[in-house]
């Protein structure tokens, strides 16, 4: 078998532009992913223009706010870029430099001043858009209402604060600046004590009674509004979110992201090599010629699995180690690592055994790698609830039968400290050898005939 | 090598129906007939590439060398990697020397660096010979050995040929060319359509032709021969 392997290595040395695709493509790959998940997201280009006078202050309860803070929050979701006036604004949008142009109106904060009062205005916030590409006009809608959700938050929550503080005094007590003056507020607590001590130097009578009206009235008001206080710091986010996970513990992002490519490298490299070479062996007449007494058609399979698996091995930690540039990795894991390439490469080795016996011929081999190869890894990255249970089904199905889902949860178990066992996806490829072993070799018998 | 009563068939279609062959030490035996014969079928059985439905096959001793139509080598290895790697699946002790021996028995000792695809289709076919050779065959089988060769290929692929006979090596090929079979073949066994027609050496067959086809006695011998077998009904 070892002949026959060092055969095969002379043979993919001898093709130059074999050899260079295997070694360029997880370079590539690598490349990317790593660029992709070592950057965070690149903020969107905003044409920003703030007409609202410098010293202009929201009004709450009395209380001035200091407006410059709206336009902080918003620059620090995405990338302003200063503009000096609304035309300069459209010419930024039309021209594509920016995503979309935020204009605040001079009157922004007066209209929000206004809400306090009997004549409240409409505070706007003016947006433009390029829409010509729909994609893009989506990506900006769903960038401007989270923009506008997280301003209103912002605001909401300030006023509920603002607002619990003033309920705060008006039950407790205390002192209120006003107009550069300070004032000591009772509070309901306090008047209530008050008028409960006054109760009994009173005769009993019609004006004892009334004061003992108002004295209820004052605790049930001090009681009540004591309630309210944490209903108003709701007031600003009523619902909150509490997040449990019930199956699954998911990998960090850059770790599922390492392991796709992983697997996504080893998958074609394996596949195609496998299902090529084997075919190869066909076209070049020389399957009769071994099989006639000097290799079993099996330990022919075996040398093929055997290639797929050092090379895909070679491959993809050539293509870890270029990760290694844009994310650290933990390198004390590489056992399990070529626990995962071992096992993930000699399942799709098999498989691209399997395809290679069944298609023959070279050409249509590498044709069959890609159309199987390519749709079954994206299946396989589909999350459940993203289409319906009946089809889910059917994708959970296609994607354990073909080694990709689980040589993926094999590479992100062997990357992932905090995640899962190796061991479920191990004895599932394990099984998936065997099969796609079995079928290659049935395949074989008619290997051989025109 | 003795086969006796061999039958094969595929599906309905009988590709061969009871041949019997006999070939002695240093007999270089042609197999003739047209296309569809059965040639191929017959040698991939004697090689033990395909099993009969029907006869047996015997060998007095040594090995079955197997040399298939299309050069079954890998051709973007050398010449050298080709008959190392197949010396060495053979077990050989040692197979550089066998290798070596290999090349100067082909006469390719000085291209034994060159990539074979940049061989021509005859020097291919001395490789694919020579490794049909390293099993140190006592029978060797050879499937229409110069299909695609120019006349000048062929010529030296039969004084190759003719040699290994002359060691003592029993050649067995198939051909659909009169000529080829007459000018080597020390005997000629005529297939057509899985059938057996006649055994012998190529002057009893051209007796027969006569006997059987007088009409054509006089035309060349290949026109001769296509009378003979439709005078025999193929």
């Amino acid at each position: 078998m070892r002949w026959l392997l060092l055969k095969d290595l002379q043979i993919l040395r001898r093709s130059p532009l074999q050899a260079l695709l295997l070694v360029a493509y997880p370079v590539l790959i690598a490349v990317l992913v790593g660029f992709a998940i070592s950057r965070s997201p690149e903020k969107p280009r905003i044409a920003f223009l703030n007409e609202v006078p410098s010293d202009t202050r929201v009004s709450v309860g009395g209380q001035q706010l200091p407006a410059a803070g709206v336009s902080d929050r918003i620059c620090s979701r995405v990338e302003c870029v200063d503009v000096k006036d609304r035309a300069q604004a459209r010419d930024e949008v039309e021209s594509g430099e920016v995503l979309a142009a935020v204009i605040l109106p001079s009157d922004l904060v007066d209209k929000i001043n206004s809400l306090g009062t009997l004549t409240p205005g409409v505070p706007r916030v003016e947006v433009l858009v390029n829409e010509e590409d729909p994609v893009k006009a989506q990506l900006v809608n769903e960038r401007i209402s989270t923009l506008l959700a997280q301003a209103n938050l912002a605001i909401a929550r300030r006023i509920a604060t603002e607002g619990g503080h003033y309920l705060n005094l008006l039950v407790n007590g205390g002192n209120l600046r006003v107009i550069g003056q300070t004032v000591n507020i009772l509070g309901l607590r306090a008047t209530a004590q008050i008028l409960g001590a006054l109760e009994p130097a009173l005769p009993p009578g019609p004006l004892r009674a009334s004061l003992r009206e108002v004295t209820g009235f004052a605790t049930q008001a001090r009681d009540n509004l004591n309630i309210a206080g944490p209903l108003i710091d709701r007031i600003a986010q009523p619902i909150v979110v509490k997040k449990e996970a019930v199956s699954g513990s998911s990998p960090p992002l850059e770790i599922f992201a390492i392991a796709v490519a992983a697997t996504l490298t080893l998958a074609f490299v394996t596949v195609l090599l496998v299902a090529g070479s084997l075919a190869l062996e066909r076209e070049e007449n020389a399957f009769s010629r071994l099989t006639r007494g000097l290799v079993s058609p099996l330990a022919l399979l075996g040398e093929k699995v055997l290639l797929g698996m050092v090379v895909g091995l070679v491959v993809t930690l050539v293509m870890l180690a270029g990760m290694q540039l844009f994310v650290p990795l933990q390198w004390s894991r590489i056992g399990l690592w070529l626990l995962a390439i071992l096992a993930g490469g000699g399942a799709l080795a098999a498989a691209g055994a399997a395809l290679g016996a069944a298609a023959r011929e070279v050409r249509a081999v590498s044709l069959l790698a890609f159309m199987v190869t390519l749709p079954v890894a994206f299946l396989s990255l589909i999350p459940s609830g993203a289409v319906g249970s009946g089809l889910y089904d059917l994708v959970r199905i296609v994607t354990a039968i073909f080694p990709f889902k689980p040589a993926l949860e094999a590479m992100t178990a062997a990357l992932d400290s905090a995640g899962p066992g190796i061991g479920g996806p191990l004895a599932h490829l394990a099984i998936l050898i065997v099969a796609y072993g079995l079928l290659a070799r049935f395949a074989l018998r008619r290997f051989a005939a025109v | 090598m003795r086969a006796r009563g061999l039958v094969k068939t595929y599906g309905s279609r009988e590709a061969l129906r009871g041949v019997d062959l006999a070939a002695d030490p240093g007999e270089l035996v042609a197999i003739i007939g047209p296309n569809g014969a059965g040639k191929t079928t017959l040698l991939s059985i004697l090689a033990g590439i395909m099993k009969p439905d029907g006869g047996d096959v015997g060998i007095d001793g040594g090995a079955v060398g197997w040399v298939p139509q299309q050069a079954a080598l890998y051709r973007r290895l050398t010449v050298e990697e080709n008959l190392l790697l197949f010396a060495r699946l053979e077990g050989h002790e040692d197979p550089r020397a066998s290798t070596e021996e290999m090349l100067e028995l082909a006469g390719l000792g000085e291209r034994r660096g060159e990539i074979v695809a940049r061989l021509s289709g005859g020097n291919q076919q001395r490789i694919n010979i020579a490794i049909g050779l390293l099993s140190r065959p006592a029978v060797l089988l050879l499937d229409e050995p110069s299909v695609g060769l120019d006349p000048r290929q062929r010529a030296r692929l039969w004084e190759f040929v003719s040699g290994l006979a002359g060691r003592g090596t029993t050649v067995i090929f198939s051909t659909h060319d009169i000529q080829e079979a007459e000018r080597y073949g020390r005997r000629l066994l005529v297939l057509a359509d899985g059938e057996s027609l006649f055994d012998g050496p190529a002057e009893e067959l051209r007796e027969a032709v006569r006997r059987e086809a007088p009409e054509a006695a006089d035309r060349d011998f290949e026109t001769a021969f296509v009378a003979y077998l439709q005078h025999r009904g193929h």
